[in-house]
Parts: C-alpha cells; structure tokens; sequence
C-alpha cells in the first residue's frame, strides 16, 4: 500500500472535533471494498466490521481518531475581518501569516494576520500573541463574507504536503491520519485473510476534546479487546529526550496503569518474534490517548496502544516517518493473528 | 499573471539572479540595451526619440528570508536577511537553495512547552529548520553554510480581486517596470531591477550612480496596515485604496511638486489614489534621491498587508491603479516642457 498516497488524501479531509460529519462519508469510502460492512454511528463514528468465521468468535475493535484540532468562526467584523475560537489544543504563535480554509457555503481561503509589528508597543513584542489578537483575511468586502461566511462555521489551517529527506513527510493532521491510515492499510492487509475473531476498526470522532467518539462506539461495540493508533511526540532537538520517540525507529507500544498488563507483554512479543521495530512508550499515568476511555467501558476492556512518533504536534508541520506506519500495520496484523489461536490465557 | 511568475521564483537579498534572468528574458525584446552590473543589478535602457532628459524607474528583485548558519543534529540553524518580524516565522514552509529542498521552521509543540515558555514568544536563535535530514553530514551536503532559504507560497488569488502571495514587495514594481519599458517614449528610459533593497537599498545605489538621472518613480510594494486592532489613524494605506504615494519615510522625502502632481493626474483621471500616512520603513528612493548632486523621487505603492511575510495580501485594484497612473505620468513626461518644469 502507498502510504503517502493515502495519507496526504486523509489530512486534506477537514474534521473538526465535533464537525466530522462533513467528512465520515470520504472516511467510510476508504474502508469499503476493504471488509464486510461500513457504517456511520450517531457521533459520525465510522465503523467497519470483518466478521469472523470461528464459532464463537471474540470481538477486537481497533481505534483511530480522524477528528483534527481547528477553530471556529467567532464573529465577523464590519470589514468582513473573522475573529477565531480553538478547537482542541491550539497554540497561537504559530497563526500569524498561516493559510487557513474556513468551511462556510463554500471553501474560502484566508490569511491570519494581526497588528504589525512596527505598530506594537515594546512590552507587547514579547508577549505571545492570543487568539483573540488574531484576525482572519479573506480578501473578500464584507458582504461577500457575510453570505458565505457564518458564526460556528469551521476553519482549518491550508498547508501543502511536504515530503522531506528519506521517508520523512510533513503536514497539517498526521495527529492522527497516521493513525487512520494504519486502520485502513490494516484492513487491506487482511481483506483476504479469513480470521477466527470479528474485527471492528472504527475511525473514532471528538478525540481531541474529550475521547467522545471512542466512548460511545466502543459502549455500542462491547468488545473483548481494543487496540488504540494515536500518534506520540517524535523527537525534537529542544525537548527532553525522555518524552520523545525517534522518528523512523517503529511504532512506540504504551506500558503503564491505562493498559492491559498481559495483552501489552503480548505486544512486545509479537514484534520481536516477527522482528518489527518498536520503541517502549512510558505511560505512568492518563496515556490522553482513546486507551483511557475505553479501558473503562461498561465492565472494563483490555486495551493496548501502539503510537505513531510525529514531531510538532498540533502545528501544521506535523511530521512522521512512513516506515512508522509500515510497521504499525505489521505489528497489529500480526498481533491480531496471533490473537486469533485464542486468548483466553492472556485475559 | 506574471505576477504568479514573479512571486513563486525566490531571490533573498544576494541571490536575485533567478529573477533577474526571468526578467531579462521578458524585457531584452523591447529594450535597446541591457546591462548587469557588478552587483546584479539589471538596467533596462531604451533610448528617446529627443532624449532631452533620463528617468529612472526602479524596482527591487529581492526579497526578504533566511540564510542558513549552522546545525543541529540534522536540523538548520538559520538568521534572517532583511526585516522580518520573527513572531511569523514558526512553522512556515521554505525551500533551500537552487535546488529548492523543502523544509519548515519547526516549533516545540504545545504540550512540552512549560507554562512560563506558553506566554512569551519564540527567539529565532531558538528556532531551527527541518528538512527530514536525520543527520548533520547530511544536513549539510543539502543545505551548506551560507545557503539561501525563501519563504515557499503559492500565488493564490482569493476573493474579489485580492491575491496572496510571497514577495509581492516588490515583484508587483517588478511586474510594472515589465509593462512601462514597452512603450518608446520622448525621454531616455532606464528601467532598473535593483538588488539588496531589503538589507540597506545597496543595488539602487550604484545603478543611480550609473544613470545619474533627472527623475527617479520608485515602483514599491509598500505596508498596509488597515487591520483590527489597529487605530485608523494608524492606518499607513488602505487596501483597495488605490496608487499609495510617499510624502516621507524613514529614508527620504518624495520631491514635494512630483508628488503633487502625481496626485493631481490620478485624481484628474479617476485614479484611486491614496497617501501613504505613516512615515515607517524606506525604499531605494532614499539612496537614489542621494546620487551625486541629488535627484528628485516619487514612489508609487501597492499596499500589502502583512508585508515581509510568505502570504501578504493586495489588491488587483490597487495594482492597476499605480500601474495606470505611472503609465499616465510618463505620457505626460513626453513632454519636454513638462518634465522639465517637474525638475527645475
């Protein structure tokens, strides 16, 4: 499968926490042909199910968010200038001079912008700029604004998809349609291989403002075992070594409370009997990943996380290494597989 | 457009030639000579049929971005050449060198910034460049010492006549200078693509030595600033505006009766024109108002919001309407009597 193909069509998809509904279609486009049946839930999750043939098969679901962080138009001023709200986790010093693509009647592209700079006192250039500082510039006079352009209206960052040195790319949204590309790269994997256990994979919605989505689906789903494809922060010279993962090095498998303790040793196993990289990923705590929603649900469900290194994230360089996402379909195809013998000892 | 042309080649103070080879590829057919000098200045001339006096129209090929200084592991270290407010800079795409390899500013996110780091902004001595290059050796194989990094912005046109791109200070002069040096005039006409406006207007410098002219128009791409959070009086032109004349900057006076009657013939002849009102930043007219015993200078702007970054905006309006009214002040140049009146 080309990776980078399908990755750069799932970060132009725009889905804001929230707002996924304009996009789950496209989503569900991608699975189907790809298992036995694709639906959309009422949170506009978008599940995909391979039934299995055993006789009493277990259920695994396999979660990746498509939601994205973005904004929402606020208010539209007299000259047609649009003030911002975040979605999720946003940091506003990387806004001023940012492409963005506001979603109203039609897709409208504006630039950020904000006083100049030979205009700020000598106190407010140090200060960060806040997202209340910032305007939206559509080049369009006010009424063309204001009849295309509403309050609540969705804004997502324009950046182009870059493909770096070896097998680096870099864009807006790999937090986490790496994750998402996995799913679906998983799924072809196994569009021809008959398994005991039914797999449902389910691209999940409002991650990123409080695991929403994989909360109901995997309420709705009731699975055995869950298997969680977020993207953790890739290596950065500025960061401290210990909270980052080397891009290029394999998928990062979550170790602490959030997550089950036998299924997880299974993981490490499975990689190393099959010879896939990977790298520890620490988690002492609230992994922030679907893994803490759903390790809860109804009577509890044994979860693994597995993590995609992406660099700068929430910004519109996210970058990741495609080798990561190889080996993060290879490891959970494996895995799945030699889940499919049976787990009864290992839950 | 050519204006798409002229935006997306990159040319950072001192490495303007890949503009300036375009550009001499569009006006050799219509000039009678063409010279670049030492510096890479490129001066168009075109001989008048009386060629009583010399007008020098001028517009900087260079634009503002990055040269790369050092590294770090497989990231570029870089410094700025020419102004650019740093708060812009994080990630922003780019491309290095001839070969255009493509890169960011990288930013540590969000979440591993402490609280302290959240609120102050970010120092381009911090900031870095990543290209995907694991290792130095590498880095610096793609991007040597000294290697010159350009904004990367498509030129896109939005709504209403507007376009965003990189660089429109000054491709737009450039692109005006392209279109005035068609026409044959009474005047002798030296159309000058200067360099290295942006790092101390260098280029104009030695070309007005040069010519030694009897007028100078400067073909700008000046600031806009009619944004929120700004005080209208604080408004140094309006987008949509129209042509924005000088009165003063930091770097010279426009000449007092040049100015006027540029304004008197846009308004005359239904040209929006605009004065700029604020007296920030300069252009090459401050170096060649300077040129042996002095030379008078007019600018004529396009205004630009968000000027020095990769997507400034402008008008098309604005664009046609200083193009229109420098091609309406040279038909009037022309005439001898005229011109030299403007210049006695």
């Amino acid at each position: 499968m080309d990776y980078k193909k399908i990755l750069k069509e799932l970060v132009s998809i725009p889905a804001v926490s929230g707002f996924e509904s304009m996009s789950a279609e496209i989503i569900k486009g991608h699975m189907e042909g790809k298992c036995d049946e694709v639906s959309i839930d009422s949170f506009f999750n978008v599940i995909g199910v391979k039934r299995g043939i055993g006789e009493s098969p277990k259920k695994i679901i396999i979660t990746a968010h498509y939601d994205e962080i973005g904004f929402l138009v606020k208010s539209i001023d007299d000259n047609g200038f649009l003030k911002l709200t975040g979605m999720g986790g946003v940091d506003p010093k990387l806004l001023l001079a940012q492409e963005v693509v506001i979603h109203g009647k039609r897709d409208i592209e504006g630039v950020i912008g904000a006083k100049p700079p030979h205009l700020l006192k000598p106190e407010e250039t140090k200060k960060a700029v806040k997202l209340e500082d910032l305007s939206v510039d559509t080049g369009l006079d006010k009424d063309e604004v204001k009849n295309n352009i509403s309050i609540g209206d969705t804004v997502t960052i324009k950046v182009p998809f870059l493909e770096l040195q070896g097998s680096k790319v870099s864009s807006k949204t790999m937090d986490n349609r790496s994750g998402v590309a996995a799913v679906i790269g998983i799924m072809n994997m196994l569009s021809d291989i008959k398994l005991n256990n039914d797999i449902y994979f389910v691209a999940t919605t409002q991650e990123e403002v409080g695991l929403r989505g994989a909360q109901v689906s995997s309420y709705a789903i009731d699975p055995d075992v869950a298997i969680v494809i977020d993207a953790c922060h890739g290596d950065m010279p500025d960061c401290p070594k210990e909270s980052v993962y080397p891009l290029g090095k394999g998928p990062a498998i979550g170790l602490g409370p959030n997550l089950h303790r036998k299924l997880t040793k299974k993981l490490f196993d499975v990689a190393k009997e099959n010879d896939i990289s990977y790298q520890i990923d620490i988690e002492p705590d609230n992994t922030g990943t679907e893994a803490w929603a759903i390790q809860v649900s109804r009577s509890g469900i044994s979860t693994v996380l597995v993590s995609i290194p992406v660099r700068y994230m929430h910004t519109g360089t996210e970058t990741l290494d495609i080798t990561d996402i190889e080996n993060t379909v290879r490891l959970i195809k494996e895995f799945l597989t030699a889940l499919d013998g049976g787990m009864e000892v290992i839950l | 457009m050519i204006l798409k042309e002229l935006t997306e080649l990159n040319g950072v103070s001192g490495s303007e030639y890949n503009v300036m080879e375009f550009i001499k590829g569009h006006v050799e057919k219509y000039a009678d000579s063409v010279t670049i000098d030492s510096m890479g200045n490129l001066i168009a001339f075109k001989k008048g049929i009386t060629g009583k006096y010399k007008v020098m129209l001028s517009a900087h090929m260079d634009e503002v971005g990055l040269m790369v200084t050092g590294y770090q592991d497989g990231m570029l270290k870089f410094k700025n050449v020419g102004g650019i407010d740093e708060r812009i800079l994080l990630g922003k795409r780019v491309l290095i060198g001839d070969k255009r390899i493509p890169g960011f500013i990288a930013a540590k996110p969000v979440h591993l910034q402490e609280k302290e780091e959240r609120s102050v902004n970010i120092k381009l001595k911090s900031m870095y460049i990543d290209i995907g290059a694991d290792k130095r050796e590498e880095a610096e194989e793609l991007a040597p010492l000294g290697e010159y990094v350009a904004f990367y912005s498509e030129y896109t046109e939005l709504g209403n006549d507007t376009i965003k791109a990189k660089a429109l200070d000054d491709r737009v002069g450039c692109a005006m200078l392209m279109e005035l040096i068609k026409e044959r005039y009474n005047f002798d006409l030296y159309a000058c693509f200067t360099v290295q406006e942006e790092v101390g207007l260098r280029g104009s410098e030695i070309a007005a030595y040069r010519i030694k002219p009897h007028v100078a128009i400067v073909m700008e791409g000046t600031t806009c600033s009619d944004v929120p959070g700004v005080d209208e009086h604080n408004h140094s032109t309006t987008l949509g505006g129209g042509a924005a004349l000088t009165i003063m900057d930091r770097t010279s006076y426009g000449d007092k009766a040049l100015v006027n009657f540029l304004y008197k013939l846009a308004e005359e002849n239904n040209i929006k024109v605009q004065f700029k009102r604020t007296t920030t930043g300069g252009n090459d007219a401050g170096k060649i108002q300077l040129t042996g015993s002095g030379v008078k200078v007019a600018s004529i702007s396009v205004p630009c919001r968000y000027i020095h970054s990769p997507a400034s905006i402008m008008s098309k309006k604005d664009y046609d309407a200083c193009l229109e009214l420098a091609k309406l002040a040279l038909s009037r140049f022309n005439n001898d009597e005229i011109l030299g009146g403007l210049i006695s």
